[in-house]
């Protein structure tokens, strides 16, 4: 990458092309198909909003046109020039920047240091720092920012951190900014605040690619939205031209999956219980707030919800892994004092978010990892039974089809579906009271998929209460008998599966109070 | 759903093992090539170097005193191991081992009791000492998350000026008038009498079993599983009710509590007192090589153990065939470095390698179906 | 620095002086601050000093150097080597290459080969330890004055100066006189503490020393001031994002590493070409875990280890010279303790109030009843102040982020 001497920011000239041009933009990876003859204009100096749900295609879109990945078929054009990104460098050079979701900054170092490293202006290799403070000064003020450039990142709230890495793409030049999720972690008045920069940065020529599925400030900032669902894009609009209502309908699409029948009646105890849950992390916006359900036994509660908004905080609430206020309540037994092994021996199981982080030891054998949690169970006394737990790897391979070729491989030899299977059959083998799932099928083909709803079916039949985390409205809306819809860390509407409609599922799911 | 799973043996950890011990046999070869050279480029002979080394090692003489050298680096080493298993790095061994030695050797002369009780009691002894200075380095990581690196390392430090003071103020024993001062000897019924007469003691024996009872804990007990996933995902392990900070807490004291027997071969089987010079220093970090060497396990580590004994023990014979003694050190630290980068690169290949292989396995039942 | 702050750091030094003059006439213990304690002090400081900085400039580009004990003991003997043969300054120059080594060592097995940066220094330090001794078998047995265990001695020391008019320093073969000696001797209330402490600072001073407090201030304007060190200070604290930004975080962390090897180098250089004139095995004695805690104490950064290596320095140097004084420092620990006591209950910070009163008893219980602290205890204090630096201070320690986590090129975030 050059080093900078510093560069003015280049007005555009009056140019009808539009800046970026996508045509017919495929894009698969092995089992799926993540980008679908997507085309797009974007005009120069406006806001273009893309909204989809998780798994629309939108990430990958976006890495193409930051040459992270490239396409299969289909072109790019960057001011009426066809261009081709091999690699990130080369989308910073035509003067793309792109500010991700999780933030790239360096702590301990200041926000003049985060902005200027690896585009250093320098003479004979010493920094010119006041050059530098001044140039990063005129460019904050351009945008409405007013921040100390020796400030260590460290004692930056979130929505300044995202302005350092907002003014980061803009010292290299970038008059094309892609937003990743911006507005995922901000609070409502650092909303405003950030739509504020960015309208004076559209004011200065720059033009703004902006990710989200919050349907009400995409509404309010953007010049055009298109909409992305399963990979193909389904229409451009202006916000003028539509309400949140019918935009949610073409994320969420027309027809919903169906809602399957159920022989057994939900029973009459509570099994878990959440009053007022609330999460509180420093200096940050609250992950859950003040969420409240009752799940009955023999019964599914669904979260549906796009990524992002508190599911994640909340299941580590429930099992015990951070520190709440308000209570929890597993078989009617206050746990919300109970350390995680306790609220597991009081029932509680649970399928993680990430296999790998969270539920796996990867290089320990398969029965090993189908231990993990079970310990007490398969031992003799403090010896394990090494038999014993051999033999329950074995039939949780075996009843929910885990493809291996036995249980003493090393779990990452395992491809990632049959990966989640055992870990979704380590938590079921034990016949729990309350499983709490997230993504219980994530990365599962749909055999195996039908097959372990069919299981998580049956142990509801026998009385297991589910809270079920997912973003794959099939599974939610297929299993649920009621659904809680999560937004922004509050629960925002309650739902009966059989009568949910895409606009009202849209309607909650991306910010309706 | 259901299918035939593969009796396939290729995949289990008796497999891993082998390529483990393959890469460190070829890595030791490859250390010893290094040695050669440096040998080389310093003027002497390497395979007279080398030839001297196996002909005096290879006596029945020396192959004892190579297990009497070899007992207090598999002390060592387990209770490296036990930290290395859940990913802490017990450095502080060195520490651990000299104050047990001290306060086991002083109490051992405050007390009466029959032969076997009376040994028993100086081992046991030892073990809690060990086991109390390394709670030092756990409580400062559970309730300050202090960096068990950091803090074992001053806490060594500590400790060796702790136990000169103790020493001299308090347990020194000067009836005997010399130079080599120790607390009080101990009588013989604390004594832990020998294998073979001056040559090889019973703590052999006693480290032996250790080194059994460290595979049977470790790799056998649930807590020992606990603690291994503790250390291959601290994450997982949490979510799946593994108390982190107990863990810690039980991981640290146990390995203290071994290392609290590395230097009682010398206070109850030879020098029968603690003294400053009679005890024998730098075993802890010896311990460290030795569990790399042995990637600890309990057998990897007394083969581990035996053999630096087995390259000391002939050190003091190089001396009169004109190559420099210390040599031994060198061509264990180099051995060791080498062990451990290349059994780093080889890991990585064998996993590569398992990954391809089962992938195979799994299309050959899909065909066989 | 800000000007209030630099005002309240005067006033702080000030005050200081004022305290340490005042129990100096009180216990007549002239040790505290003559110009011979203070003189043995510095050149204490300067292998603490320089073997925090070796720490220093490993762990600000990325990886914990536990090894900088078995650097500085390559350096002994290298340092040694080369002053024998050839004469002190090339002493020097082997001293600093004997250093390389290890870090180049080093930086293969934990940069190229990603083996745990702690086990590789561990196995440093042995390696370093047997190695000289090997060496040594080598070269100096049979030469006279060497052995297995030291070297013969150099060729001739390096010159030494003393700053002329204030410490009696040559000018063109004229002797100056020594104000500040004479302001010593006259014992007067601060003026002749400051006459003691600048005589100490100035009078027979080694070339080397100067070197080696040269190192901070430009260590401090690399790692702040160019791009070098800007890149390799982020290849520390977030090195996905440096090599999102085309920072070639493995070059850097290479180059850090040689780096501290040639400060750890020529630590022990000063130990054996400065401090003494001849390699001695042992010589090292654990300096290099002092400049770890050093580094510590300092919060990674050069001001501090600076100042942490001269509190060190002075103890030892007390201990040394003047161990009769050593009861009276403990008098103005005890009235520093009692300041700061104040302070803190002003500023009603019970956690401080804590340590301060904890200090202020501990230290005047042994004013009152201890005439010599034993030597074996006072071996520890180092050690001792970091891990209570450690437990009372982590929130405002501020060690590199990333230093000690493997990075491997290109690895998703």
């Amino acid at each position: 990458m050059r080093s900078g001497s510093v560069k003015p920011n280049q007005k555009s000239t009056i140019d009808k092309s539009p800046v970026v041009e996508l045509a017919n933009i495929s894009k698969s990876f092995p089992g799926v198909v993540a980008n679908r003859d997507i085309s797009m204009r974007i005009e120069r100096a406006t806001i273009h909003a893309i909204v989809g749900e998780n798994g629309a295609g939108k990430s990958t879109l976006m890495k193409i046109l930051y040459g992270l990945h490239q396409p299969d078929s289909g072109t790019i054009s960057i001011n009426g020039v066809l261009t081709q990104f091999k690699s990130p460098s080369e989308a910073i050079a035509a003067g793309i920047g792109m500010v991700h979701q999780h933030f790239m900054l360096a702590d301990n170092l200041t926000i003049l240091e985060n902005i200027i490293l690896g585009y250093e202006p320098t003479s004979y290799g010493v920094l010119s720092l006041s050059d530098a403070r001044k140039r990063v000064k005129e460019l904050a003020s351009s945008i409405g920012v007013d921040l100390d450039p020796d400030l260590p990142i460290s004692e930056l709230g979130v929505g300044q951190r995202q302005r350092v890495e907002i003014l980061k793409v803009l010292f290299r030049g970038a008059d094309i900014l892609v937003l990743d999720e911006p507005t995922a972690v901000l609070v409502p008045q650092e909303v405003d605040e950030l739509f504020v920069n960015l309208r004076k940065l559209v004011a200065n020529g720059t033009t703004i690619l902006f990710i989200s599925h919050k349907l009400d400030e995409v509404l309010s900032i953007s010049d055009q939205i298109t909409v992305i669902r399963q990979g193909s894009t389904v229409a451009t609009v202006a916000p003028n031209a539509v309400d949140r209502l019918k935009l949610a309908e073409l994320m969420v699409g027309s027809d919903l999956p169906g809602h399957g029948e159920r022989a057994t009646k939900i029973g009459k105890n509570i099994q878990l219980s959440a009053r007022d849950l609330t999460v509180i992390v420093k200096n940050h916006k609250n992950p859950v707030q003040n969420v409240s359900f009752d799940i009955f036994e023999s019964e599914i509660v669904g979260i549906v919800g796009v990524d992002g908004n508190g599911q994640f905080e909340l299941c580590e609430a429930l099992l015990g892994l951070v520190d709440i206020q308000g209570t929890v309540e597993i078989g009617g037994i206050d746990a919300s004092n109970l350390n995680v092994r306790e609220r597991l021996d009081q029932g509680l199981a649970y399928i993680p978010f990430d296999r790998h982080r969270e539920g796996l030891m990867l290089s320990a054998s398969l029965w090993e990892n189908a231990l993990l949690g079970h310990e007490v169970s398969l031992s003799r006394g403090p010896m394990i039974d090494f038999d014993a737990a051999k033999k329950s790897c074995r039939e949780i391979v075996e009843q929910f089809g885990v493809t291996t070729p036995n249980e003493l491989v090393p779990a990452f030899v395992l491809s990632g579906g049959n990966q989640q299977k055992l870990v979704v059959g380590r938590n079921l083998a034990k016949a729990p009271k309350v499983l709490v799932a997230a993504h219980p099928t994530r990365g599962i083909d749909v055999g195996a998929q039908a097959a372990v709803w069919e299981e998580i079916r049956r142990s509801r039949d026998a009385g297991m209460s589910v809270l079920l985390v997912s973003a794959d409205l099939e599974e939610v809306l297929g299993l649920s008998d009621r659904i809680l819809v999560m937004f922004d860390g509050k629960i925002s509407a309650e739902l009966d599966p059989k009568k949910a409609t895409p606009q009202i599922l849209g309607k909650y799911m991306t910010g309706a109070q | 759903m259901s299918q035939q799973l593969s009796a396939n043996r290729n995949f289990d950890s008796m497999r891993k093992s082998l390529n483990t011990l393959g890469s460190s046999l070829g890595a030791i070869v490859l250390a010893l090539v290094i040695c050669g050279v440096l040998l080389l480029v310093t003027g002497k002979d390497p395979f007279a170097a080398y030839g001297k080394i196996l002909e005096t090692g290879l006596t029945g003489e020396k192959l004892l005193e190579m297990l009497k050298r070899a007992t207090p680096l598999i002390f060592s080493a387990i209770a490296v191991a036990i930290g290395f298993k859940m990913n802490l790095f017990n450095i502080g061994v060195e520490g651990q081992y000299l104050f047990a030695a001290l306060i086991a050797a002083e109490m051992g002369t405050h007390v009466s009791l029959p032969a076997p009780l009376h040994v028993l009691f100086i081992l046991v002894v030892a073990m809690v000492s060990g086991a109390a200075w390394a709670s030092i380095a756990a409580i400062l990581k559970i309730t300050r998350g202090i960096n068990e690196v950091i803090s074992t390392i001053m806490l060594n430090y500590i400790a060796l000026s702790f136990i000169q003071w103790i020493f001299e103020t308090f347990f020194r024993d000067d009836s005997d008038g010399g130079l080599n001062v120790k607390t009080t000897e101990i009588a013989s019924s604390g004594r832990m009498p020998d294998l073979v007469d001056n040559r090889l003691n019973g703590m052999f024996i006693v480290a032996l079993f250790v080194a059994f009872l460290y595979w049977v804990i470790v790799f056998r007990s649930r807590f020992g599983f606990q603690l291994r996933a503790s250390g291959l995902n601290p994450i997982a392990a949490r979510t799946a009710g593994i108390p982190a900070k107990r863990m810690i807490l039980f991981a640290l004291l146990l390995s203290g509590a071994v290392a609290g027997l590395v230097a009682m071969p010398s206070v109850i089987g030879d020098v029968y007192a603690y003294g400053p010079s009679s005890t024998p220093t730098q075993f802890g970090f010896a311990g460290i090589t030795v569990a790399l060497l042995g990637r600890n396990h309990p057998f990897g580590i007394i083969v581990a153990a035996m053999l630096f004994g087995f390259l000391d023990s002939t050190s003091a014979v190089l001396q009169l065939s004109e190559i420099p003694s210390s040599i031994v050190k060198v061509i264990q630290a180099i051995i060791v470095l080498v062990v451990v980068i290349v059994n780093e690169a080889s890991s990585r290949r064998y996993n590569r390698k398992i990954a391809e292989r089962a992938a195979l396995a799994l299309k050959s039942l899909d065909v066989s179906r | 620095m800000t000007n209030s702050k630099n005002f309240r750091l005067l006033v702080a030094i000030f005050g200081a002086l004022a305290i340490i003059s005042t129990v100096r006439l009180w216990t007549d213990q002239d040790g505290l601050t003559s110009s011979g304690t203070i003189g043995t002090a510095l050149r204490l400081t300067v292998p603490i000093l320089l073997a925090g900085m070796a720490g220093l400039w490993a762990e600000r580009c990325g990886v914990l150097n536990i090894g900088i004990e078995g650097m500085m003991i390559f350096g002994t003997w290298a340092g040694a080597w080369g002053a024998w043969q050839f004469g002190p300054w090339v002493g020097l120059l082997f001293a600093i290459l004997g250093g390389m080594f290890g870090g180049l060592v080093h930086s293969i097995a934990t940069v190229r080969f990603n083996i745990d940066q702690v086990i590789s220094g561990v196995v440093i330090n042995l390696f370093a330890f047997f190695g000289v001794r090997y060496l040594s078998e080598l070269v100096y047995v049979g030469k006279k004055g060497g052995g297995i265990s030291q070297s013969p001695p150099q060729k001739w020391a390096l010159p030494r100066f003393d700053l002329p008019i204030l410490s009696g320093g040559e000018i063109a073969g004229w002797k100056s006189p020594d104000f500040l000696g004479w302001l010593e001797l006259r014992r007067w209330f601060i003026i002749g503490d400051l006459g003691g402490i600048g005589r100490g600072l100035t009078h027979n001073i080694s070339w080397a020393t100067v070197i080696a407090l040269v190192v901070v201030p430009v260590s401090t304007w690399v790692l702040w001031r160019t791009r070098f060190g800007l890149r390799l200070r982020s290849s520390g604290e977030s090195p996905v994002a440096a090599e999102s930004l085309g920072v070639d975080v493995i070059r850097l962390r290479y180059y850090g590493l040689l780096i501290s090897g040639g400060l750890a180098g020529l630590a022990g250089g000063t130990l054996s070409i400065v401090a003494s004139s001849y390699y001695r095995q042992g010589q090292t004695a654990g300096r290099g875990f002092i400049g770890l805690a050093t580094m510590i104490f300092g919060n990674w950064r050069p001001s501090g280890i600076m100042t942490g290596a001269m509190l060190f320095g002075y103890a030892e140097g007390i201990k040394l010279v003047a161990s009769d004084s050593i009861t009276a420092l403990f008098l103005f620990i005890a009235a520093i303790s009692g300041v700061f006591l104040i302070y803190a209950i002003i500023r009603r910070k019970r956690i401080q109030v804590l340590i301060a009163l904890v200090a202020f008893c501990l230290s005047a219980l042994a004013y009152q009843t201890v005439d010599t602290v034993p030597e074996s205890l006072t071996q520890s204090l180092p050690y001792v102040v970091t891990l209570i630096v450690l437990a009372t201070a982590n929130q405002r320690l501020r060690p590199p982020a990333m230093a000690g986590v493997p990075f491997r090129r290109g690895e998703p975030h």
